[in-house]
Order: structure tokens, then C-alpha cells, then sequence
């Protein structure tokens, strides 16, 4: 019989190593997934991995894929590190989108710098206040932030669908469920001409080393840390639970509300019910693969978005099955936990004792 | 890499060579491209679309060379497919789904040279057509023999999105439905899914609890066909035949039949004779076929084939006066026939169809 035994120390290089190893697993296993389906694996992995690089268009649509990723999964990883869940993220992207989109058609034709920034706060307060559900109800009532979260996206996917086709419906749209396309200065500017690459991923970009500075020098990411890692402790240092639980919802609700803004005003340009596609979700497994860390969820996002361009690409010029893509995009989170585990706790083979 | 080597020789060969009018290899093969929304199996929409990629082969042989993706949802990643198909050298495009409709726009805004087809939409460009088939006239004769097959006289009907494509649809056949049998009543569910297996089960099994005992669907898959054979009532066929999935249940189905249309436009490319244009073709043009009719009284498959003629012929409009709105108010006076535009935009069910059309 085989048991898990908590190692007294773990390696930090181990700890530090475990995404690269899910990586090369991944690697690994997924060509094995390949070749049993006929294709050739070694090209295969190629095309995933390495070929976006390499084609310009492809590396700015890795920049469009990666910043939403980013965005979102640098807010909750504050949440994650003091242990408190938002599984809702995708909810609070939804919501910064629809207010975001209903500032953009409150001015619709209305030109001005002024439109974007105040989108964006719109987005952010939208995400804000959706987080705030499942802050308060844990607050006020002990409910847990998880399941409220993760029911709040139903819920903001339906209000969603609801606007698109009553009061924000495009008048001239034969009544399909899409609002207007935005106008020019509801449209976020392109920084890589004829591309989508738009002005949202400086944004996420430089949010990184912001974040990282927050979590390892400000006062604010040591009360996180210390609710994580000793609740007890915490309490006793005078970290108001509360008000960090508030907190911690707040920022990664307002961030992926800000995620929500910069897809509906970057590559969608207007508000559509098949506009959140996952982000809030995929971000979850971006946010650890980063190992919660900032700067490392910058890294992890990119790798996150070349296995969904890439896939793409061996999609059509392999023809390997849009299934087999997702099979190995789980790949990567079964193994990241795998060894996430074998880095705490070593297996040992348990002999029962006969008496 | 030989390969490689052989092809950039065979270049400059073509370059060197290219005072002479007449390449040496030949035509290029032209390359066509597919989008779906569904995988390639989901037995329905999508498998139809890629059964008229597969007729192209097989029309053109080398002639033609295409590609497809599937599984492309309707959104932000459908405008990057879409690109990546134009940026590898594809001379045309089908986009196979409603929701790609602007992701198409962009793109051919970028690529003048590459023609694009988007079925079901309503936007054109110069290299943009659209194409989509007169479904409604299948709902006609499927609302025909599920008005008489029906003995609780409650029809479901599984609908997608409340889209005009699909109100139209219900309407269609609620009408033929009640002309044969006054009593019916169509219970209509929404699943908000093209295509989700489980959640059309749920639909459908929802349905049976609510007493219906014949279904109609707008999604994709063969998941209410297989609950219903399960269940011992009747269902259709829904872009597809599905008559597998359903061996005592089916009782007939629409089938999109893409294949001459695809045909058609690829030789149209390869003519130079391509225009952007606006198709909407049904049973007379055989875009939209009915399947076999099976499991129903002979007399019932004798009158439903005459209606199928009927329509195909033009003899039989489905939406001839008199017809009232839901709220009671006249919409076709005796006698007169519904236009194009308002079918194109319909958001109203038409009187006798209880439940609100979500809003």
C-alpha cells in the first residue's frame, strides 16, 4: 500500500521548479496523446508551443489572450494566498463588461478621451460590487464565498443575456440578442497596427511589478500572507478578518471587471452573449500555475494562451480534434497539482503490520 | 526538409520561368475553409456543414484542398480562426453560425482578396455573401405531423436562442400544427445552447414531465432524439437526419443539405465569377430537405409529402392569413403571405402560442 507522507521541508528550488515539470510533462504525456491519434508528435508540440513565436499576428494574439488571464488571476491571487476563495471571477468579469458596455451605449456616438477611463471605472465598480455579494454574505452570515461566487456567474451570464436582448439590444439589429457596435472612442486604442493587441495589455503588464511591490513590501500583501499562512496569528497581530475578506473579494472583483472592460471594448467591441468565454475560470488555474505570484502569473498566462493558440493552430494545420486541445490543456493543471502535492509529501510504501 | 527544398526550387523555377504565361505545375489548388461551432460529430449542424466540406472533396478531388475548425465558439476567439484561415492562403471561407457574423466582418475588411460566406447573418460586404436555408418550411410539414401524431396534444419544442431564426421556426410550426389539430398546445423550453448534450437531455426530459409526447428542437446534438426513444414518444430530426439515434421515435427530420450550394460557390471561384450575394434557398432549391417519414399511419406520410411538394413548389406559403400576433392584433390579412423582412426579424409568436417569447 502507498501512502502520503508531509515532507518536514520542502525545496523551495523543488517548489519553485513544479511549473516548469508540469510543463515538460504536459510535453510529454500530450505527445503521447498525438501520436495515438496519427499525428506526429515532435510537430505537433511544435506548433503548439514554439511556432506562435515565430508568427507576428500569433504573437500578438498571445497578448490578447494573455492579458484578461493576467488581469484576472493577479486579483485573486491575493484572495487565494490568505485562503479566501473566489471561484466567481468569470461572474465579475461578466458584470464589468455589461456596465462598462451600457456607459459606452449611454454615449453611443459621443466622441471623447474622457468615454475610456470612464468605462473602465464603471467596469471596475461593476466587478467591485458583484464581488461585494459574496464578501458581505460571509461577512454578515458565514456563507460560503465559493459556492455564492461561483452561482453569481449563472446569474450575471443570464442578466447578461437578458440586456442584450431587451433594453440594450441594437436597434437595427433585426432583434439578434447583440447590443451596438461601440464607437470609436468606446474602442480601446490598437498598439500593434493590424493586429487586436490594444492598450489593456500595457495595463495588465505594468500591473505586475504594481501587484508584486503590494504583496512583498506593503503592508496590506504581509496581512495577506499572515491570514494565509496563520489565521491565529493574524488575529492576534490585529489583521481585521473582515475587512480583509471585503478586500480581497473587492480587488479581484474590480480587476476582472476591469478584464471585462477591456474584452468588451478591445477585440468584441460591443456587448454579446457569447462574450465571456472562460477567462474567470482559466485564470484560476493562471493564477497557480504562477504560483500566486505576480510577476510568475505574468509567465503563466502566457503559457496559458500559447496552448489555446497554438491548439488552434494544430487545430487546422494538423487537423488534431478541437477535444484532444482541451484533453491536453487539463493535462496541465493535473500535473501542476500533481507535483504541487509530490513537492509536499513523499510517497511511501506502507507494509501492514500482521499481528 | 527535402520536401521544403523541392518546393523553393520548383519557386524559383516558377519565377525564372514566369514570362511564360503558363505555370508549370499548373493550377494552385484553391483552398477552402470551414469554421464550425460544434465539433464535427455532434450528428447535427455542424456535421452537416462539414458532409458539404466533404462533397467538395469529392467533387473537385485535387482540385480543391480544405480545412476546417470546429469547436470555435461564437465570440472574441472567432475573429482569430477566422484570420488564421485567411492568413494560410485560403481563397474562400464558409463561416458556418450566426454568431461569427462580425468576427467575419472584420476579418474581410483586412483580406479584400479572400471571399468569405457566412451563413445565416444579414450583413454583406463586397467579399461577403450570406446563405442560409428556409428551415420554416421543414417546421411546416414536422408541425403538420406533430398536430396529428400528438394524443395529450402537447408538443414540446426545444428552442436555442430567441433569435428570429428560431421564433420563426416555432411559429412555422405551431401553425401547421394547430391547423390540423385546434387543441394543441407547444410547451417551449430554452436551452441556450447550439449545442450541449446534457442540457438538451435536460430540456427534453423536462418536456416529457410537462406531457409532451411528440418534441421538436433547434439544437444540434441527437440528445432529445435519444431521450424520446427512451421515453416511447415521437421526436424529429434536427439538421440532420438522426434517424440512429431514434429507431422507434423519429418520425421525420429537416435536413440542411449544403452541399450543392458549397459546389456551386467553389466553382463560382474558380470561374471568376463570384459576386457577393444573399441566398436564402429552401425545399423547391433543396437546401432543405425532409427526411424519410417513418413510424407514422401511411395516410399521415402520404398528406405530409404532399405539404413537403406543396411548399417546395411554391403553392404553399407557411405563413399565409389570416395570422394574429400573440397579443390578439392582425399581422396577415386572408389571403396574404409574410415578406422576407419581417420573417428575417421576427420577435413575436404568433396567436395561440402561450408563454412569453424571453425578452
Amino acid at each position: 500500500m502507498l501512502t502520503l507522507e508531509p515532507r518536514r521541508r520542502s525545496s523551495t528550488l523543488l517548489q519553485a521548479l513544479t511549473p516548469v515539470l508540469a510543463v515538460l510533462a504536459t510535453m510529454v504525456a500530450g505527445g503521447i496523446l498525438f501520436a495515438a491519434l496519427g499525428k506526429n508528435p515532435v510537430e505537433a508540440i511544435r506548433i503548439i508551443f514554439v511556432d506562435p513565436f515565430f508568427d507576428p499576428f500569433s504573437r500578438s494574439e498571445l497578448l490578447v489572450k494573455a492579458a484578461p488571464l493576467a488581469l484576472i488571476a493577479i486579483g485573486l491571487s491575493f484572495g487565494f494566498r490568505a485562503g479566501i476563495w473566489n471561484i466567481g471571477a468569470e461572474g465579475q468579469f461578466i458584470i464589468g463588461a455589461l456596465c462598462a458596455g451600457a456607459t459606452a451605449l449611454a454615449f453611443w456616438g459621443t466622441e471623447g478621451t474622457w468615454l475610456l477611463p470612464l468605462m473602465a471605472l464603471a467596469g471596475m465598480i461593476g466587478g467591485f460590487l458583484w464581488g461585494m455579494i459574496p464578501a458581505l454574505l460571509k461577512i454578515r452570515f458565514g456563507a460560503n464565498e465559493i459556492l455564492v461566487s461561483l452561482m453569481l456567474v449563472y446569474v450575471a451570464e443570464l442578466l447578461l443575456s437578458a440586456l442584450v436582448s431587451g433594453p440594450l439590444r441594437d436597434p437595427d439589429g433585426f432583434n439578434f440578442p447583440e447590443s451596438r457596435r461601440f464607437h470609436d472612442s468606446a474602442t480601446l486604442p490598437i498598439i500593434l497596427q493590424n493586429t487586436r493587441a490594444h492598450i489593456g495589455i500595457l495595463v495588465a503588464l505594468a500591473l505586475g511589478p504594481l501587484a508584486y511591490a503590494i504583496l512583498h513590501k506593503h503592508v496590506f500583501g504581509y496581512h495577506v500572507k499572515l491570514l494565509g499562512t496563520a489565521p491565529r496569528a493574524a488575529a492576534f497581530a490585529g489583521v481585521n478578518t473582515k475587512l480583509m475578506i471585503a478586500a480581497c473579494l473587492g480587488l479581484s472583483g474590480a480587476l476582472a471587471g476591469l478584464a471585462g472592460t477591456f474584452e468588451a471594448a478591445g477585440p468584441v467591441g460591443q456587448l454579446v452573449p457569447s462574450l465571456p468565454v472562460g477567462y474567470g475560470f482559466t485564470a484560476i488555474i493562471v493564477a497557480f500555475l504562477g504560483r500566486l505570484d505576480p510577476l510568475g502569473i505574468l509567465a503563466a498566462s502566457l503559457v496559458m494562451a500559447l496552448t489555446y493558440i497554438g491548439g488552434e493552430t494544430a487545430q487546422f494545420t494538423l487537423q488534431i480534434p478541437a477535444a484532444a486541445i482541451s484533453v491536453f490543456q487539463g493535462m496541465l493543471l493535473f500535473f501542476l497539482l500533481g507535483f504541487e502535492v509530490l513537492t509536499r509529501f513523499r510517497i511511501r510504501r506502507v507494509t501492514r503490520a500482521t499481528s | 526538409m527535402m520536401k521544403r527544398r523541392t518546393l523553393l526550387a520548383g519557386a524559383a523555377l516558377a519565377v525564372a520561368l514566369s514570362t511564360n504565361p503558363v505555370l508549370a505545375d499548373g493550377h494552385e489548388p484553391l483552398k477552402v475553409g470551414f469554421i464550425y461551432v460544434g465539433p464535427v460529430g455532434d450528428f447535427g449542424w455542424s456535421y452537416e456543414h462539414d458532409q458539404g466540406r466533404q462533397a467538395l472533396e469529392a467533387h473537385f478531388g485535387d482540385k480543391v484542398e480544405t480545412t476546417y475548425l470546429e469547436s470555435i465558439p461564437e465570440g472574441p476567439d472567432a475573429e482569430r480562426a477566422i484570420r488564421q484561415l485567411a492568413q494560410s492562403g485560403h481563397d474562400l471561407i464558409f463561416t458556418t453560425s450566426f454568431g461569427y457574423m462580425n468576427p467575419t466582418m472584420k476579418v474581410a475588411q483586412q483580406f479584400p482578396d479572400v471571399k468569405f460566406e457566412h451563413a445565416t447573418g444579414y450583413q454583406r460586404a463586397e467579399n461577403v455573401s450570406t446563405y442560409s436555408g428556409r428551415f420554416y418550411e421543414g417546421r411546416t410539414v414536422l408541425g403538420h405531423i406533430a398536430g396529428k401524431m400528438t394524443e395529450s396534444n402537447i408538443v414540446g419544442y426545444i428552442g436555442s436562442f430567441p433569435i428570429p431564426e428560431v421564433v420563426r421556426g416555432i411559429n412555422a410550426a405551431y401553425l401547421a400544427a394547430a391547423k390540423v389539430n385546434p387543441d394543441v398546445e407547444f410547451k417551449i423550453v430554452w436551452a441556450n445552447t447550439w449545442f450541449d448534450p446534457a442540457k438538451e437531455g435536460d430540456a427534453a426530459k423536462q418536456l416529457i414531465d410537462q406531457g409532451a409526447d411528440v418534441i421538436l428542437q433547434h439544437t444540434d446534438s441527437p440528445a432529445a432524439m435519444t431521450i424520446a426513444e427512451e421515453n416511447g414518444i415521437y421526436a424529429f430530426g434536427q439538421a440532420s437526419d438522426m434517424m440512429q439515434f431514434g429507431p422507434n421515435s423519429r418520425l421525420s427530420s429537416i435536413i440542411d443539405n449544403w452541399a450543392p450550394y458549397y459546389i456551386e460557390r467553389v466553382q463560382a471561384v474558380m470561374d471568376g465569377t463570384w459576386e457577393s450575394t444573399d441566398t436564402w434557398a429552401g425545399i423547391g432549391e433543396g437546401m432543405t430537405k425532409i427526411g424519410e417519414f417513418k413510424n407514422m399511419p401511411e395516410d399521415l406520410a402520404a398528406e405530409a409529402g404532399a405539404l413537403r411538394d406543396a411548399i417546395g413548389a411554391g403553392e404553399i406559403h407557411p405563413f399565409t392569413g389570416p395570422i394574429n400576433k400573440q397579443d390578439g392584433s392582425p399581422w396577415l390579412a386572408e389571403g396574404e403571405t409574410a415578406d422576407d423582412a419581417t420573417l428575417l426579424g421576427m420577435n413575436f409568436y404568433v396567436e395561440g402560442i402561450t408563454g412569453d417569447l424571453p425578452n
